[in-house]
């Protein structure tokens, strides 16, 4: 029975479509897991009923004939997106009883291809962080966590209980969104896939926003395949979102072959950061020779204005959030502290309403866009952002696709570098540039540390072209047959 | 025509700007498909979007765009083909999203102009600096329970144009004419109703003051809530006076933002320089700059309708209307299409008389405006057919026309029921001639040593026939009895 939540969510699709298994024997599977792993923390929001209810339709639609791309496929939601009728808390204290009364485009295009909703998972709050430490909700523990080490380790952020859903084989997928990383190195760190779209590809109507010019949508899930399954599925223009792209949807989930021979992969000379702990480096290398092995010709590049986007990312991404989180004033909707008069509500409002991360980024945003300040930061930092993508532009101009390490280490443990915001932004310092430039991008586990926890390597590609970042991240998975399953899970195959 | 003020110590001149917020007439708001339309049940029309919903996007609405370019054309003002929507931020609870979304750095239309016309005649250019497209805020309403605001989100991402002046106004009568001009060729394009009860169309004066003949400007207040001609008018003199009179005492005006009070007819300060809002403006990602083709301006300009100034020199070489009738007539573009239709094959001058004297006069008497007369225009052009052709004089005529209007009724009829018709047959005149030089021997003679008395008997044979007689037929036949 276990067995059916190890299943990849292909070979899950082809039991349901052989008759094998219905969408709810592979629900009730799920929903079993979630409960025995509600240690991690991976879940905010439980839906059973819900996700039994959509089961059920789903089998009935298979024996009437018609089936989605992901018909009984059980899901999980990272809480960011809008849920009709479901709690959604973007892991904030401040959306404190807020049930949306509409479905985000991303979600209701998953439901339409027949998925399953198991429930919303943890996050940072608002999508600001790097650990899964933010939330309201309290973290997460990355599965991965060794047995006899007494503070867990954190999956990663922000969608670290998308990740950690995941790995532990509570769903056979998830959605992440992700801003600077936030799929990515989670997924880096939880030994999953993640996949970040070119901004655009995925419609950004219903999802609680971040910073809307770098927030995209993803799939989340244990292999490319299942990833490009996903996509499949949630990729799509939107006329609701003024910055979806109008473009057809490549047929990803049957094509996602790992052939790259004659592909020139590229790989950034100023990525080899200072301090890079050898095994990240080795990882890289080998992740490099994977590929020539499998046939690509492998070129060094240069990208000059990488160490620029750190910075970049940290002035742009609280300016957008600074006025996208303005909404959040106890007016409408959500948590709503009574005070003296009207200043004085919105102050405790938000006071305690938002975390310390939260009011740290959206005090940083207001500083970068106040009069005086916009020029020298906020203006500054469109300029870099411009040359950044310049510096990808060139680089495509010799090669298809860019190999570089997800994240400069494995996972760390909860409350590591919490006194530390900018050792803790430094997590992002490989996902950064390619957010910024809104390139596709993806992780994929490549091995493991010294210490037994997985590794990523990134693949990012040129704009819309998700074929060719797939295919990457296909040949690496074939090489490097990741069969590492989290501690305590390796025993429940049976 | 200058308009100075005179101060203790010489003469000040006012050195005006208006920023005008003009509600874009459209079905929906400008970045969600609810309703505007007026007159709601409080939040009725209001879409997650224009509520500031999480996970919420603004979608520009297509048609909007075309209203303020085509305002834009009606301005003779530069279009410019790329423009940038920004986020004004600040917290208010009736702004939703913490943010208006509107236009700063790059607005949907550049430099344009506008033709002012003064009572003396004249005319005067008003330099348009630019106007960009912006979404509404909520209502907050203040009275309706003793211990809470109340939201209304009606209006909350309702489409606006706002319109800013050059400095270019001088006198509290310039500033109304801009108005008026403003509104007449909204309403033409038919981009904004101009409804300033409505608050439809509002504006914000921006006033300083210098030494008459100075060069130089002065500190400026930005006097806000102006929402009718009158006050536009009153508060531009009492902030002017109000300055000189500060500068005069020796004082400096502090450049802050004030608030009329249509009730005391006095400006009040609302907030200092210091307390002025950093409205944190940067470009709204959410939406991507627009990017207008030539092409699509150009169909707009195709479209256009002739404009009031156009139409004004039109009447005047057209019809050989005055420069002041052509303009009474063009001011609304309802009153010169009725007044066109009456005109056509008629004596226009003529026709115009009737409209601007006679229809006006019972319009105004009646609180109604043009499309709610009761006479159309071919059923003018009828009764001055009538009058011209000798079967109404004039004065019979102007009765038909009141009948006409409290009835509705065609000029024919109403002569036909009524008997109006003027008696023109010598036959039946002759008789009430006689009677009258008959009865009135004395005055006969009086007549005889001023012939200027015929006047008197004319009177009296109109009044024997109820004012129906030819008034010449009747003159020419009292002097061929009488001679």
């Amino acid at each position: 029975m276990n067995a059916l939540t190890h299943l990849t969510l292909a070979q899950a699709r082809r039991l349901l479509a052989a008759g094998e298994v219905s969408a709810v024997e592979l629900t009730e599977a799920h929903l079993r897991a979630i409960e025995r792993a509600r240690h991690l923390n991976a879940f905010i929001t439980e839906t059973p009923e819900r996700a039994l209810a959509m089961a059920r339709r789903s089998d009935q639609r298979r024996r009437q004939g018609s089936q989605g791309l992901l018909e009984g496929i059980p899901i999980a939601i990272k809480d960011l997106f809008c849920t009709e009728g479901i709690r959604t808390t973007a892991a904030s204290r401040i959306l404190d009883g807020f049930i949306p009364p509409y479905e985000s485009t991303v979600t209701r295009k998953l439901w339409e291809a027949g998925a399953v909703c198991l429930g919303k998972t943890n996050l940072d709050e608002f999508a600001m962080g790097s650990a899964n430490v933010t939330s309201a909700f309290g973290p997460v523990r990355n599965p991965w966590t060794p047995p006899e080490e007494p503070v867990a380790r954190v999956p990663g952020g922000s969608s670290g209980g998308s990740a950690a859903a995941v790995a532990a084989r509570l769903c056979l997928g998830a959605t992440g969104t992700d801003t600077g990383g936030s799929i990515r190195q989670p997924a880096s760190f939880c030994g999953i896939v993640g996949l970040k779209p070119t901004y655009g590809r995925c419609s950004r109507f219903g999802i609680v926003a971040f910073a809307s010019s770098l927030d995209q949508a993803g799939p989340m899930a244990r292999t490319v395949e299942d990833c490009a399954i996903m996509l499949q599925a949630m990729a799509g223009f939107d006329p609701l979102d003024s910055t979806s792209a109008d473009l057809p949807v490549p047929d990803w989930a049957g094509d996602a072959r790992g052939e790259v021979r004659g592909l020139r992969i590229g790989v950034p000379k100023e990525y080899r950061a200072d301090g890079m702990p050898d095994e990240i480096d080795r990882l890289w290398q080998q992740g490099a020779a994977w590929l020539a092995a499998a046939g690509a010709e492998i070129r060094e590049i240069s990208l000059p204005h990488t160490r620029y986007a750190l910075p970049t990312y940290y002035i742009v991404a609280p300016a957008e959030a600074s006025s996208n989180l303005a909404r959040y004033d106890g007016m409408r909707f959500g948590l709503r502290i009574e005070g003296e008069n009207l200043v004085d509500t919105y102050e405790r409002t938000r006071g305690e309403g938002f975390g310390r991360e939260v009011r740290r980024r959206i005090l940083i945003g207001t500083y970068v866009l106040s009069a005086g300040y916009y020029d020298a930061y906020y203006l500054k930092a469109l300029k870099v952002r411009r040359k950044i993508r310049e510096d990808f532009d060139r680089a495509f101009e010799h090669v298809d696709a860019i190999l570089t390490p997800t994240a400069p280490s494995a996972a760390f443990r909860i409350g590591e570098k919490m006194d530390d915001p900018v050792a803790m932004y430094l997590n992002d310092v490989f996902t950064v540039p390619a957010s910024l430039a809104g390139l596709p991008a993806l992780s994929v586990p490549a091995g493991l540390s010294a210490e037994g926890l997985p590794l990523g390597l990134q693949v990012i590609g040129r704009p819309f072209d998700e074929t060719t970042v797939l295919r990457v991240g296909r040949a690496i998975e074939e090489a490097a047959d990741f069969r590492h399953v989290p501690h305590g899970l390796a025993g429940s195959e049976a | 025509m200058s308009w100075v003020i005179e101060g203790e110590t010489g003469k000040w001149e006012l050195v005006c700007g208006l920023e005008v917020h003009a509600q874009v007439i459209s079905n929906s708001k400008l970045f969600s498909g609810a309703s505007t339309r007026f007159g709601a049940p409080p939040n009725s029309q209001v879409s997650p979007i224009d509520a500031g919903m999480p996970g919420m996007l603004p979608v520009l609405n297509r048609f909007c765009v075309e209203q303020a370019v085509r305002t834009g054309l009606g301005l003779r003002a530069q279009i410019n083909l790329f423009s940038v929507f920004e986020r004004k931020n600040y917290f208010y609870p009736d702004l939703p999203n913490g943010y208006q979304i509107s236009q700063y750095q790059h607005p949907i239309v550049g430099r344009g102009s506008l033709t002012i016309e003064l009572a003396d005649g004249t005319t005067k250019e008003i330099g348009i600096t630019r106007l960009h497209l912006e979404m509404d805020a909520g209502k907050s309403l203040h009275d309706q329970l003793p211990d809470a605001t109340l939201i209304d989100l009606n209006r909350s991402g309702v489409a606006l144009m706002e319109i800013v002046s050059e400095p270019d106004i001088r006198s509290p009568e310039e500033a109304v004419a801009y108005m008026r001009k403003l509104r007449s060729i909204l309403r033409y394009l038919g981009t904004c109703d101009g409804d300033m009860e409505k608050g439809n169309l509002r504006c914000d004066a921006n006033v300083s003051v210098r030494r008459l003949g100075s060069r130089d400007f002065g500190t400026r207040c930005e006097v806000k809530n102006l929402n009718s001609m009158r006050f536009i008018a009153r508060a531009i003199e009492y902030e002017a006076r109000r300055q000189v009179d500060i500068l005069e005492s020796g004082g400096v005006v502090e450049q802050e933002t004030r608030l009329f009070d249509s009730v005391r007819g006095v400006t009040r300060s609302m907030r200092t320089k210091e307390e002025a809002h950093d409205y944190r403006y940067f470009p709204d990602p959410d939406l991507l700059p627009l990017e207008l083709e030539p092409a699509f301006v150009e169909r707009i300009r195709a479209s256009l309708p002739e404009l009031p100034d156009e139409k004004k020199a039109r009447f005047m070489a057209e019809y050989g209307l005055s420069a002041y009738d052509a303009s009474v007539l063009v001011a609304e573009r309802a009153t010169a299409d009725w007044f066109e239709e009456a005109a056509r094959g008629r004596d226009a001058k003529q026709v115009a008389n009737w409209v601007i004297t006679e229809l006006f006069g019972a319009l105004n008497r009646t609180g109604r405006d043009i499309d709610a007369c009761p006479i159309r225009p071919a059923q003018l052009g009828r009764l001055l057919d009538l009058l011209n052709d000798g079967t109404l004089s004039g004065r019979l005529a102007k009765d038909v026309f009141q009948i006409m209007f409290e009835s509705g009724e065609d000029p024919e009829t109403i002569v036909e029921k009524r008997g109006l018709r003027q008696v023109t047959d010598t036959a039946s005149l002759e008789p009430v001639v006689e009677r009258v030089i008959a009865e009135n021997p004395a005055q006969v003679e009086k007549y005889r040593k001023n012939p200027k008395v015929i006047g008197w008997f004319v009177g009296q044979v109109m009044r024997a026939t109820g004012g129906r007689a030819n008034p010449q037929l009747v003159q020419e036949l009292l002097e061929r009895r009488l001679r």
